[in-house]
């Protein structure tokens, strides 16, 4: 079943594929309903955008989102420059975020390495338009399962657009290891079985079709109380059903810990070591901090802080 | 494994002396590095060590670290496995010569889940555990009747003999194959540990067990506790 998806910053490279951990897209860099960032990018102020990108890298992004969807500005020239100013700041790849194709192409000429074009429809004139892009930037895309007939609640309607946009990009010479599926996430809210709509999705796109899938996961939960937590136990159901990257807000402490679950389950963290080097910390700190508790309690000297966790450490041989 | 990265300072194990070696060898196997172990381990007996000092100064007394952080909850499961391994990597080089030189081995132990019960992860790491602590040890695997044991007991002639039950319904049978070994007549010639997540001291000592193990590090300890009494140096 293996396959996978290579993505690459000038100097890293990125695998997303059933046999990797799940990949996670930082979506924070994307001035859509965040007015004060939208004002600011229009008016050449980046100081929010640098620490966006600095900060999800920091927790955990391997992949960073940049959309400069901005109305009545240049949004092409923005997403350039928001491009070449992340790269300069931190060495993960780029998904380059736009509806607007000329944005598309402006993104690709000033990003190095390979990066992901996000997005491509199954509506004919968007693949005429965006699949040659793929092709002569030789770059991943996220292909959306709807056409010009709207978003299908079935799904399996949604699988012959996902097929139609992978067999058209064969036809430009591009292979499907370069696609991700966005199998479309609904606001469960307002759709009961939006979930299972996914999962079903999900399964067919992974086992049939063969290709890596994406997703917006937050909009799951939109105009729900409690919106992280829901993100998150949503996403490793994704994960469950094979799901292999979403774009998501790696700033939730919930979201990464659920997602490095989700790995575990999966058995794409070999000997749980990541899981074990996040979270033993944790449980080291609660059970000092009781320990403290006992000995103030007691009228004691505070115990001996612990050593510090041991970072493993495996050494070159000649 | 592979797509870990490796640090940058590279180590010269013939340029090191004994001591480094077995500090690096304590690392190694916390870290669980089995290929590293073995180079070690070759290193040291290309220097003269006797395989039971490379066994007791280096392999044993690093696996000794390991379950002491293991106990203390510092180190988890599968870092525990992956320490075993990389032990039983360099015990792989051992044995034979060990065999060879007939050096005497810490004591023998049979080990087995209980009839009726499958489940064998904690049962799998004690016996590695006490392999790592030097034990020589026949694993009879899950599902084991009283005459299984008794079958393995006779062959061995183990000092130890450890059972384990992860159910309510099967830890029970552990009675049945120490009234069995009574009715043998050969109850006293071993000392019996039990383990298993529904066990608890007073169950042990209610089916007449020595001694009820909350983990494998304490059934180490016990085990080497016992045999210093069984055979006192």
């Amino acid at each position: 079943m293996s396959f996978e998806t290579i993505v690459e910053s000038k100097t890293r490279v990125v695998k997303i594929g059933p046999d990797h951990p799940f990949c996670v897209i930082g979506e924070r860099i994307n001035p859509t309903g965040r007015k004060l960032l939208a004002r600011e990018m229009a008016a050449g102020d980046y100081s929010r955008v640098e620490r966006d990108a600095l900060q999800q890298v920091a927790k955990g992004a391997h992949i960073l989102d940049v959309n400069a969807g901005i109305p009545l500005a240049d949004e092409p020239q923005i997403l350039a420059d928001t491009i070449k100013l992340v790269q300069s700041l931190v060495d993960v790849p780029i998904c380059i975020d736009s509806s607007i194709v000329e944005a598309l192409e402006k993104g690709l000429e000033a990003c190095e390495g390979r990066p992901i074009l996000n997005s491509v429809t199954g509506e004919d004139e968007q693949m005429e338009r965006v699949l040659p892009l793929v092709k002569k930037y030789d770059c991943a895309v996220i292909g959306i399962s709807n056409d010009e007939t709207g978003i299908s609640e079935d799904p399996d309607v949604r699988y012959a657009v996902a097929k139609k946009i992978v067999e058209r990009a064969a036809d430009y010479g591009i292979p499907k290891e370069s696609i991700l599926i966005d199998p479309l996430v609904m606001p469960i809210g307002a759709m009961r079985y939006a979930g299972r709509q996914v999962f079903a999705l999900v399964r067919r796109l992974t086992q049939e079709l063969k290709v890596n899938t994406s997703c917006g996961a937050s909009n799951i939960s939109f105009g729900l109380p409690q919106r992280n937590p829901l993100n998150a136990h949503a996403l490793t159901m994704f994960m469950a059903a094979g799901m292999t990257s979403a774009i998501t807000n790696p700033n939730h402490h919930e979201i990464m810990d659920g997602i490095l679950a989700g790995d575990v389950m999966m058995g794409n963290d070999e000997n749980c070591l990541t899981w074990i080097k996040e979270m033993a910390p944790k449980d080291a700190a609660i059970k000092a901090a009781k320990a403290a508790a006992r000995a103030e309690a007691r009228g004691e000297a505070p115990p001996e802080p612990a050593a510090p966790v041991r970072e493993r450490k495996r050494r070159r041989r000649k | 494994m592979s797509d870990e990265e490796l640090e940058d300072d590279e180590i010269v194990l013939s340029e090191m002396d004994d001591q480094e070696i077995i500090e690096l060898m304590f690392e190694d196997l916390y870290d669980g590095y089995a290929d590293e172990i073995v180079e070690e381990t070759e290193e040291l007996l290309s220097r003269g060590w006797t395989p039971y000092d490379t066994l007791t100064k280096g392999l044993v007394a690093g696996m000794e670290i390991v379950g002491r952080d293991f106990r203390d909850g510092i180190l988890f499961v599968p870092e525990v496995l992956m320490a075993a391994k990389a032990m039983k990597a360099g015990m792989a080089i051992l044995r034979p010569l060990l065999a060879e030189t007939g050096a005497a081995k810490v004591g023998t132990m049979v080990i087995g889940t209980v009839k009726g019960d499958i489940h064998d992860i904690g049962k799998n790491l004690v016996s590695m555990m006490m392999e790592g602590a030097g034990f020589e040890v026949i694993d009879l695997g899950i599902n084991n009747s009283a005459e299984e044991y008794l079958a393995a007991i006779e062959e061995h002639k183990p000092e130890i003999l450890g059972m384990s039950a992860l159910l309510t319904t099967t830890m029970p049978y552990m009675r049945v194959v120490i009234d069995s070994l009574k009715s043998k007549g050969i109850r006293d010639d071993m000392i019996v540990l039990v383990g298993g997540a529904p066990l608890n001291e007073a169950f042990a000592e209610d089916i007449e067990a020595d001694a009820y193990c909350r983990d494998a590090a304490v059934a180490v300890e016990t085990a080497k506790k016992w045999m210093s009494i069984k055979h006192p140096h």
